[in-house]
């Protein structure tokens, strides 16, 4: 038997444990632990749990050097202010950014939901869709730096407060919107194979050499929506503060 | 249970947490348009950021309807986290009392 099989030909014994002593059973059933979930899955989760902790890491060093300095922190809720023609509306930049993120959540939980039942028009669809938005916040993302660029906001210092105002901005959400990236091309090459058919055929992957399954598309979908969920602790800690 | 790998859910829990997650964001964007002060401030925003937090997770990312062993495996770990924040929050408010007794000296 290939491995690249285990997913599902692996008998699953016929009743799993629920609860607590079901976690006992899973890491003690001399098998594979992680039941019921196909094996990317397994790995995307271990991804972001480590995603987690690299994010974690900056915005526990944001909250040190916000801690620590003696110099006032910028106003965000003035620094990130946007007037459109009259008076300047608080944070609206990021409101709407942040809108923008979770109606792509919405539109990535129906893809997943239209690939479970093998409609294929209308996940690659409501993949663009997701793609489309994640590109409108990197747009948005990028005229937001380019904003505070010309305000006088650099790494190393700015004139509205902390010098750490900077570095911490643009290495929060630089690596936010890095991801946030990779995440619009992962959706666009996601929906190609979705369009093509591939995971109606179970068409081998050309890099893991696995048979693709819609599966893919949930595995797709978690990313999608860690990097909304990162998204709500930075909106919370870094423009909320 | 052969096929039991596959998270299909009716699409109306997705609808009812998507409204959801639009009501908390704008109640936390309101947070700061009526500029909201003080403890009130706080609690207000973290308790908006954990319910949506939350909503995703569960529902969204689907831990809601995982096996107990995954689920603990993923949200566990990050629970020292706190204790990074904690040694964290300790050593900044050395820092800045050490600051403030350097700079204030004025040497």
């Amino acid at each position: 038997m290939a491995p690249q099989d285990s997913s599902t030909s692996v008998a699953t014994p016929p009743e799993l444990a629920p609860g607590f002593a079901g976690i006992a059973e899973d890491w003690a059933s001399d098998q594979r632990t992680f039941k019921n979930v196909p094996w990317g899955k397994a790995m995307m989760w271990i991804f972001l749990l480590s995603d987690t902790f690299i994010f974690s890491s900056f915005l526990v060093s944001y909250m040190t050097v916000r801690m620590s300095t003696t110099v006032d922190w910028p106003n965000a809720s003035e620094v990130f202010a946007l007037s459109f023609g009259g008076e300047p509306i608080p944070l609206i930049l990021i409101a709407i950014m942040t809108f923008i993120l979770i109606t792509s959540s919405g539109t990535m939980v129906l893809a997943v939901n239209y690939g479970y039942r093998k409609d294929k028009a209308k996940t690659a669809f409501y993949l663009l869709i997701t793609a489309l938005f994640g590109a409108t916040f990197v747009g948005m993302q990028a005229f937001e730096w380019t904003k505070l660029i010309e305000d006088g906001v650099r790494p190393w210092g700015n004139p509205m407060g902390a010098s750490q105002f900077g570095s911490s901005f643009f290495m929060i959400t630089g690596f936010h919107g890095f991801h946030v990236s990779v995440g619009v091309l992962f959706l666009i090459l996601v929906a190609r194979k979705v369009w093509r058919g591939d995971y109606d055929v179970e068409k081998k992957g050309f890099f893991t050499s696995r048979k693709g399954r819609y599966e893919i598309v949930e595995t797709m979908g978690l990313y999608w929506h860690f990097v909304d969920l990162v998204w709500v602790f930075i909106f919370a800690f870094f423009y909320l503060w | 249970m052969a096929h039991a790998e596959g998270q299909q859910h009716p699409l109306g829990v997705y609808i009812k947490v998507w409204g959801w997650l639009f009501v908390l964001s704008t109640f936390s964007y309101l947070v700061d348009y009526f500029q909201v002060q003080g403890y009130l401030r706080w609690s207000l925003i973290l308790i908006f950021m954990f319910l949506k937090a939350g909503l995703i997770i569960a529902i969204f990312m689907h831990i809601k309807w995982e096996r107990m062993a995954l689920s603990f495996a993923i949200l566990g770990p990050p629970a020292v986290l706190l204790v990074l924040i904690g040694i964290m929050v300790i050593e900044s408010d050395y820092t800045f009392l050490t600051r403030g007794l350097f700079f204030g000296a004025g040497s």
